[in-house]
């Protein structure tokens, strides 16, 4: 790519790392820079299932019927009892639905006309203990919001982060821009920092994006307390783990914090306005969006309510999250507690005739056999759900790591993986990668191998060793 | 498009009553069709275009200028014998039909053999039929002399689908070359119809000045009566062998003689464009070079591997002028890829990636040391002077050792730093 290696001048004397390895999926369908207004969204949940390391059966403390305020208890973990769950809005408890073997899958509330906030005394950062803090963070529902690498997991009250990673873009498929989200919101967001710096013996690391033209907002580049980092390069350089890869690489028993810029905000609102505010920004994404945009919602809004209004064709697949790492939703289901994102694309059973020689449809590929590889790089292109072949063995070797921008070898880690081999996932750097990082390696597989269901495999064999 | 599909449905056999002939119809099925599977869901939703099938017809098409010119020169090779035609497109008829009566034989059992093996393995275990054997398929042919008998190739086919990788688990699992081991094993077990001097050159029992071609039906009989509507030139049976032909290969006369006495049997231009004697698919070296440019450039083929396999080649054959011991010693080292099957190992068969080494660093070390170790037994060996079959299939058995260094010093240095 030319001029790959060239540096914005927005970045000035900051730090920055080039990233040459990745791959831009462009697909129709981006978000404007606009609010559907029309969307009405009366239902959120929060699911316990999003929330790993917490067990299936938490004990609920509210019934159906009960009247709620946002940052009220829902439920708390039975064998951490200090993880507190908190409702998202204001209104009346409508269902405790349970999924498979009893689990409980969602408490849906109802929101009432009029938002209220439970109100919280939080205390003074300047004056505060690490233990107090802690405590009061768990209290108030903000804690679960904080993931632990390695594994995605709700932290321990106990453990002291190495380091505080934030990234401050997104580089998948239709990511949201997150530019827009912070919009006018720098004092939140300067809080949720502060209060992040207090919880970590090491430094708060924000990776910033320099594949804009013109700089990022200056919420994200004006931060104080904070290291800032830029990333130069495609996707995957926006995920929060390949930025921790080349800033401060977890090693051993080490663990860091990540978080997302939404939560930052609820842990700012937290400490500046006594309140839990779990307002999300959401993007609605994907070809078969009438106009793509942004709703103004809260954590766990109810998906067909937030894409009712805008669905072109009613054959698509919603998703909670990216078209690489996202979770499909089913009508009645809800938006999963991290996401920001909703995709909607087209179903893809249909039979293609010669189509892995002669395809009747341009669609995005890693691939040089296709000339659109060659002379067209940029093109967006339509997507559908269809596998585009069938599932074979691993044949092909060099072509994984060319979409993955770490010191990893992919392949071997699977395999390892698929053997059970314990000691050798570790030393391949299992604690390293997440699903989403390997994601664009499954997207390119030609044998169509699942690489995060894999991977996924292995994050749970290595904490059931512990 | 739509009957066909339609028509291909009604006739689905039953997948537990009939596994072969499922596994028959689904590879059909899905080589016209490619199926209406949507991702699972518990990953990435969308997926490339690309495939395995696509990877492995790519390959093919890489292969098809080497195909062209082989079967033509099987043809040409036959007239130089009996001194008829010498020019490049005198009797291209007679030429292009004699090397179509020849190889179409030696691919359709080929395929017939791998593939049935391939759609019977595939439904005892239940799976979809893997395309590995496409490629090895179309490889296969070009490793052999024109004249190879057919039942040989059966039970070739048979051993290097079977035992050399259907045991191990199928495409993908397997530790050697399919298509070498096949081509490896006619050379231990039936060595005199794939070396010596009288195999390379197809139509006559035995290459002795005097001796007649043997034409049977397709000849005489087929393709003479369409010769004969069009007025073009016709096969003759009454034609002889002349006088001094030989029918060795430039390498065999290299092995006695050096670069001075393949120069005088032929031209540095033939042995380039590769209207010689020899494997019906590695005479021909620019032709080898455009479809290898295809693979290559594609990255369907690691460059890594053929870049250092050359490295490896152009070292030792300095080395060998250096010490020039013997008349192949001698052969200046850029005449080396004149010679023999060289590109078209390091082109597509060293390049295999499931039986190459699998890490960056390991295809480096891989590639160079196929380019010695090939090097080392053309000029060494005392019975046969060409390497790559061995050498290839030698370092498909050290690949794995090669990538286990470099993984455990990966690991190492990861542990290290904590």
């Amino acid at each position: 790519m030319l001029g790959a290696n060239k540096k914005p001048t927005y970045v000035g004397s900051n730090k920055i790392i080039f990233l040459k390895r990745g791959f831009n999926i462009n697909i129709k369908g981006k978000a404007n820079e606009t609010f559907i207004e029309e969307a009405i969204i009366e239902n959120f949940a929060v699911q316990p299932g999003n929330f790993r390391g917490v067990v299936p059966i938490p004990k609920v403390v509210v019934n159906s019927g009960d009247k709620v305020k946002a940052g009220d208890l829902l439920f708390y973990d039975k064998k951490r009892p200090e993880l507190k769950f908190v409702s998202p809005v204001s209104g009346t408890v409508k269902a405790i639905n349970r999924g498979l073997r009893r689990s409980i899958k969602e408490i849906v509330v109802t929101k009432g006309e009029k938002m209220e906030y439970k109100k919280f005394d939080s205390p003074d950062l300047n004056s505060v203990s690490r233990e107090d803090l802690v405590d009061f963070m768990l209290e108030s529902g903000v804690w679960p919001l904080i993931k632990q690498r390695p594994y995605d997991l709700v932290p321990d009250k106990n453990d002291i982060p190495k380091n505080i990673f934030i990234s401050t873009f997104d580089t998948a498929p239709l990511a949201p821009d997150y530019n827009f989200i912070i919009k006018g919101k720098e004092d939140i967001f300067q809080k949720g920092l502060d209060v992040l710096t207090k919880l970590t013996e090491g430094k708060v690391f924000l990776g910033l994006d320099a594949n804009r033209k013109e700089a990022p907002s200056d919420v994200f580049t004006k931060a104080n307390g904070v290291e800032k980092t830029y990333f130069k390069g495609p996707h995957p350089s926006g995920n929060v783990g390949i930025q921790i890869h080349h800033l401060a690489p977890i090693r051993g028993t080490n663990k860091v914090w990540t978080l997302g810029i939404q939560e930052v905000l609820t842990i700012g609102n937290l400490f500046l306005n006594n309140i839990y505010d779990a307002s999300r920004i959401i993007a609605i994404v994907g070809e078969d969006v009438e106009t793509p945009g942004y709703i103004n919602t809260y954590l766990g809004a109810d998906i067909a309510e937030s894409v009712r209004v805008c669905l072109k064709d009613t054959k698509c697949r919603v998703i909670s999250g990216n078209v690489l790492t996202g979770e499909t939703k089913e009508y009645g289901e809800f938006v999963n507690a991290f996401d920001y994102l909703i995709s909607v694309i087209p179903k893809g059973n249909y039979f293609e005739s010669f189509g892995w020689f002669i395809p009747q449809k341009s669609r995005p590929t890693f691939s040089k056999t296709f000339l659109s590889r060659w002379i067209n790089p940029g093109k967006t292109y339509s997507v559908d759900t269809n596998t585009h072949g069938q599932e074979r063995a691993f044949v092909a070797t060099g072509i994984y790591k060319e979409v993955l921008p770490m010191d990893i070898y992919p392949v071997h880690l699977m395999k390892a993986i698929l053997a059970g081999d314990i000691e050798r996932m570790e030393g391949l750097g299992i604690n390293e990668v997440a699903e989403e990082d390997i994601a664009l390696c499954e997207f390119i597989c030609p044998s169509k191998q699942e690489f995060q269901a894999i991977l996924r495999d292995g994050h749970r064999m290595m904490i059931e060793q512990g | 498009m739509k009957r066909l599909l339609k028509y291909f449905k009604k006739i689905e056999p039953d997948k537990t009553k009939n596994p072969f002939w499922f596994s028959l119809w689904e590879s059909i099925f899905t080589f016209l069709f490619v199926p209406d599977v949507e991702t699972s869901g518990t990953g990435t939703h969308i997926k490339d275009k690309m495939d395995l099938k696509r990877l492995m017809i790519f390959v093919v098409l890489g292969l098809v200028p080497a195909y062209i010119f082989g079967i033509y020169n099987i043809g040409h090779q036959h007239f130089l014998a009996l001194g008829q035609y010498t020019g490049f497109w005198e009797g291209w008829n007679l030429k292009f039909a004699h090397g179509l009566i020849k190889l179409v034989p030696i691919l359709v059992v080929t395929m017939v053999v791998g593939l049935g093996w391939e759609i019977y393995f595939a439904s005892k275990k239940k799976k979809g039929v893997e395309e590995g054997f496409f490629v090895s398929g179309f490889l296969i042919p070009l490793l052999m002399p024109p004249d190879i008998p057919l039942w040989i190739l059966v039970i070739a086919v048979t051993f290097a689908v079977v035992l050399g990788k259907e045991v191990f688990g199928g495409t993908g699992m397997n530790i050697w070359n399919v298509a070498l081991l096949a081509r490896v094993f006619i050379f231990f077990a039936y060595p005199l119809s794939i070396s010596g001097d009288n195999v390379w050159v197809s139509g006559f029992d035995n290459i002795i000045a005097g001796i007649h071609p043997d034409y049977g039906w397709w000849h005489s009989g087929f393709f003479n009566t369409i010769f004969d509507w069009f007025g073009l030139d016709k096969f003759d049976s009454h034609m002889a062998i002349v006088d001094g032909f030989s029918g060795a290969t430039p390498l065999a006369i290299a092995k006695d003689g050096g670069w001075d006495a393949v120069t005088q049997a032929f031209s540095t231009h033939d042995l380039l464009w590769g209207t010689i004697p020899g494997s019906i698919g590695e005479t021909s070296k620019p032709l080898l070079i455009l479809g290898g440019l295809l693979i290559l450039l594609t990255g369907i083929a690691d460059w890594r591997i053929t870049i250092s396999a050359v490295i490896g080649i152009i070292f030792s054959g300095l080395l060998f002028n250096l010490w020039g011991a013997t008349p192949l010693m001698t052969i200046p080292w850029y005449y080396q890829f004149y010679l023999g099957g060289a590109l078209l190992a390091i082109i597509f068969m060293a390049t295999d990636p499931v039986t190459a080494a699998s890490t960056f660093k390991g295809k480096w070390i891989y590639g160079f040391l196929i380019g010695v170790l090939g090097m080392l037994i053309r000029v060494i060996n005392p019975a046969y002077p060409e390497g790559w079959m061995l050498a290839i299939l030698f370092m498909n058995s050290f690949a794995p050792l090669i990538d286990h260094y470099i993984i455990s010093n990966h690991i190492k240095k990861r542990l290290k730093s904590e």
